[in-house]
């Protein structure tokens, strides 16, 4: 019955589809190489060890990649149909337990290495003495609150929550530590400083991300959440909001500034005037 | 088997009872199959407005004038959700095994007949709830098809959709969790019970596994999301307070809401959502499995490591979901555990695709269309796959999380990768189900541009994940790094146009075979599981009351010494040419 299936058909068909897999391949591995769409310059020890450990991925994955799909290729190509009997065989128990073995400790490995990045932003608080900065997302803007001199934060409350009458996040101007909080609409930071992020939502639940930071995290209603970052480079960096939030969700953005000490310290001077 | 036989029921006479109400397996694979035929093409126009969107956001879209961003929203709701929950629950399992798990067992119907119809009308008013959504007085909802609260729980104060819109989406849902958890007790008490003498567990094939494994995940996975389900409707309804917490402030307004934590959602529903992938996926692998070793004329490589295979994937993946939350605010300890254990997923999958390049090797592939998109479903589950293992790494996945590099991994592995096993599945099943044969030149016409057109869409959306574009963004101009992706959007779009297109070639095919195709043999593949054993389409009762014996395993192609390159599970050793092993 062989000859009613195979002949020169089934050999192009074979071509044309090994063929589509090996440019599948080499193209994907190219503009992996080429970065023209990637991650922009990290700008935190935290952002470059988890580029590092991008890359340990991206080598071992892109090894499975190009081994599995070529080998397709070239199984479907060599062992089209020319008439005759297939090879008879059920298995090869002792191929099975190597290969299983291999990526075992491939991935488990790679699983293991990648805990580190994430240990040193959420398993560790914060280096003492850093500053805070309160994130609040809203729908659909991002406000900021710095503590001021006292360096505590004053209390709020959602009642008083008010846009028009200036009170974005609610504060509570009766509480002696709330009078000099700052309250903003962008983001600033001093460079080389550890800064511990409290994040927190007024309706729904928000996502801040910096893409140069390599950081994201959920401001979650009802929850009061703390990490920490050290920006290394000055320069001005969007801010996005990644987790659906309504109709406004695209438009959720502002910026960071990365600033010097004392461009900092003027900025938040100037903010606090306003 | 006295079971087997016990459920047989009579004929229907009526066209009611024969095509509607019918109790027939096979009558009931087919109503799904074509249910879920009829969301594809929703689910697909859907996508193709928003692929427009994105693209030219100023262009008046059919039904839309100028698109909103609500309405993008809405679109992208219904589209996740009716491709999850009305195609690739419903097809793979639903349908294909419905129709052939009872016939590859050598069964005469499911176990539980009424429940089966019961199960099928459930699902049918599930989505025709689902569809009002798009009518009601503020549209579909626009919180994806996650339905995260307080977006989702809160009403239409949050935005529009928010209300009645959502409301028929958690009533939808729930009804759709009852119609599959009356499935999934059906396919496990038939795999089961009804199997044949001498078809043993480990003489199924492996779409039957598959099957089985499935059912198993969906009555876990469904039974919490019909809980979750009734918890937010609570939330909406009856003033409960299980996913909102107090002092909420919504435009202005104080919720009254007290108490709540949205990430109790969170967790229940992705202890549902990730073995709902798999539940969208299994039968894709198990139909892979079938037709590789057809069609390559070889034993499947590893016959018993697959079946441990699809074990070991469906008990790691009722223990990952917290992959989804590494950025939800949940406790950074047990991202380390589900990190690992999401890693070790990855061995199981790479055992089914060492097998089945294993199977292929040394084969005489004959490249049938049901092969090709079997050949396909190997390499896009390679791809998609790999994808999972940066997500699956907390750290790595902080810049990658809710960006399109998730929207590219999950296409390509649970979108296209299931709808290359739901096609694949189609055109070697077909001349059994209807007594025809689709055609060869069409299917290989629609099999390029789709196996292509795929790869353009889905895989460039890594890219522009990396670069970090956000998903579910209705509108790229606010944050000004999006705007030098927007070629990549052209291309993505252009690709889509093309493949979308070129399934109305798939069909032209399906309808124009059903009518016009060349008349079906009893097995036209030199196959050799039971469905090959009876007519096409089979009788009533399947077996005409005469139960096959089973004598082999599934896969036996190319035996030495056998006079033919196949020999069926129901030849008894000796006879018919056979030779024995
Ligand atoms: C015709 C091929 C398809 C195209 C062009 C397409 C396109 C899209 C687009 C543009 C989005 C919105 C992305 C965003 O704004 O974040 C999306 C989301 C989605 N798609 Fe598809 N899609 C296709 C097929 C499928 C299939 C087969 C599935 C089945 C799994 C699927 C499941 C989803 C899901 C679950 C979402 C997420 C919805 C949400 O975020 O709530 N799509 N798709
Ligand atoms: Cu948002
Ligand atoms: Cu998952």
């Amino acid at each position: 019955m062989e000859q009613k299936q195979s002949g020169t058909g089934g050999s192009l068909v074979a071509a044309g589809l090994a063929l589509s897999l090996v440019v599948l391949t080499f193209s994907t591995i190219y503009i992996f190489f080429k970065r023209t769409w990637w991650f922009p310059e990290p700008i935190s020890a935290f952002a470059e060890a988890v580029d590092r450990q991008f890359d340990r991925t991206l080598v071992i994955t892109g090894l499975v990649f190009f081994l599995a799909q070529l080998a397709l290729g070239y199984v479907i190509f060599r062992y089209r149909d020319r008439g005759g009997r297939a090879r008879y065989s059920h298995g090869n128990t002792v191929l099975e337990i190597l290969w299983t073995s291999a990526t075992a400790v491939m991935f488990i490995g790679l699983g293991i290495a990648a805990e580190r990045a994430w240990a040193s932003l959420h398993w560790m608080g914060a280096a003492p003495g850093a500053m805070q900065v309160e994130i609040t997302g809203k729908q659909f803007a991002w406000n900021f609150r710095y503590p001021g001199a006292d360096g505590q934060f004053g209390r709020t409350d959602p009642s008083l929550v008010n846009d028009a009458a200036g009170n974005p996040v609610g504060l509570d101007t009766n509480d002696a530590a709330a009078q000099d909080d700052v309250v903003t609409a962008t983001m600033a930071v001093p460079v080389n400083q550890e800064v511990e992020v409290i994040l927190r939502a007024v309706d729904v639940t928000h996502s801040f991300f910096v893409r140069e930071l390599r950081f994201k995290q959920d401001a979650v209603p009802g929850m009061v959440i703390r990490l920490h970052f050290k920006a290394e480079k000055t320069g001005s960096y969007e801010v996005a909001c990644a987790e659906l939030c309504g109709l406004g969700h695209h438009r959720m953005r502002t910026v960071l500034q990365v600033l010097p000490e004392d461009e900092f310290q003027a900025w938040l001077r100037e903010q606090a005037a306003e | 088997m006295a079971e087997a036989h016990a459920v047989a029921h009579e004929a229907p006479k009526g066209f009611i009872r024969k095509y509607i109400f019918s109790l027939d397996h096979k009558v009931i694979g087919i109503q799904y199959i074509l249910l879920a035929l009829a969301a594809v093409f929703v689910g697909m126009f859907l996508s193709l407005l928003m692929r427009l969107h994105l693209v030219w956001p100023n262009a008046k879209l059919p039904f839309f004038d100028v698109m909103t961003p609500e309405q993008y929203l809405a679109l992208m709701t219904m589209h996740g959700t009716i491709m999850v929950f009305f195609v690739l629950t419903t097809a793979p399992q639903s349908g294909f095994g419905n129709y052939f798990l009872p016939i590859q067992i050598g069964a005469a119907d499911m176990a539980f007949p009424t429940l089966n119809m019961l199960s099928f009308w459930f699902t049918f008013v599930s989505f025709a709830v689902m569809m009002a959504a798009f009518f009601v007085v503020g549209g579909a909802p626009i919180s994806g098809w996650t339905a995260y609260p307080p977006l989702s729980a809160v009403g239409e104060i949050a935005g529009p959709g928010l209300g009645w819109g959502q409301s028929l989406w958690v009533i939808s849902i729930a009804i759709f969790c009852g119609a599959s958890l009356m499935g999934a007790l059906n396919f496990i008490t038939t795999t089961l019970d009804l199997r044949t003498k001498g078809m043993s567990l480990m003489r199924m094939p492996l779409t039957c596994w598959a099957w089985f494994v499935t059912a198993i995940l969906a009555l876990l996975g469904f039974a919490v999301l019909l809980a979750a389900g009734i918890l937010l409707l609570l939330d909406r309804h009856a003033g409960t307070s299980f996913f909102v917490p107090g002092g909420l402030v919504i435009t202005e307004k104080l919720i009254p809401h007290k108490g709540g934590s949205p990430l109790l959602w969170q967790h229940l529903f992705w202890f549902f959502g990730h073995p709902e992938v798999y539940i969208a996926i299994l039968p894709g692998m198990g139909i892979t499995s079938h037709i590789l070793s057809t069609f390559a004329r070889k034993p499947i490589f590893g016959y018993r490591a697959m079946v441990y295979a699809i074990f070991a994937i469906a008990l790691l993946g009722l223990s990952v979901w917290g992959h989804h939350m590494f950025t939800s605010g949940m406790s950074p300890y047990s991202a380390f555990a589900f990190s690992l254990l999401t890693m070790s997923i990855g061995v199981p999958s790479a055992i089914k695709t060492f097998n089945w390049i294993g199977t292929l090797w040394g084969g005489q592939i004959r490249f049938t269309t049901p092969m090709l998109f079997a050949i396909g479903f190997v390499s896009l589950f390679v791809s998609g796959g790999l994808s999972g293992i940066f997500l699956a790494q907390p750290a790595v996945d902080l810049p990658l999380h809710d960006t399109y590099f998730v929207v590219g991994h999950f296409h390509l592995i649970m979108g296209v990768a299931a709808i290359f096993g739901m096609f694949g599945a189609t055109y070697y099943w077909f001349s059994k189900m209807f007594g025809r044969q689709m055609s060869e030149f069409l299917g290989k016409l629609h099999f390029w541009p789709t196996f292509i057109g795929v790869y353009c869409i889905f895989m460039p959306m890594h890219f522009i994940g990396l670069a970090g574009h956000e998903r579910r963004y209705p509108d790229t101009t606010a944050v000004q790094y999006l705007a030098a992706l927007q070629p990549v959007h052209l291309f993505m779009t252009i690709a889509a146009i093309v493949t979308i297109a070129a399934q109305f070639i798939f069909v032209f095919n399906f309808f124009w075979s059903l009518w016009r195709g060349k008349k079906a043999e009893v097995n036209p593949w030199e196959a050799t599981t039971l469905e090959w054993t009876v007519p096409s389409p089979p009788p009533h009762d399947n077996f005409a009351g005469r139960y096959p014996a089973v004598y082999r395993g599934p896969y036996e192609y190319g035996v030495p010494g056998a006079a033919k390159d196949f020999t069926p599970q129901h030849v008894p050793d000796g006879a018919g040419g056979a030779g024995s092993h």
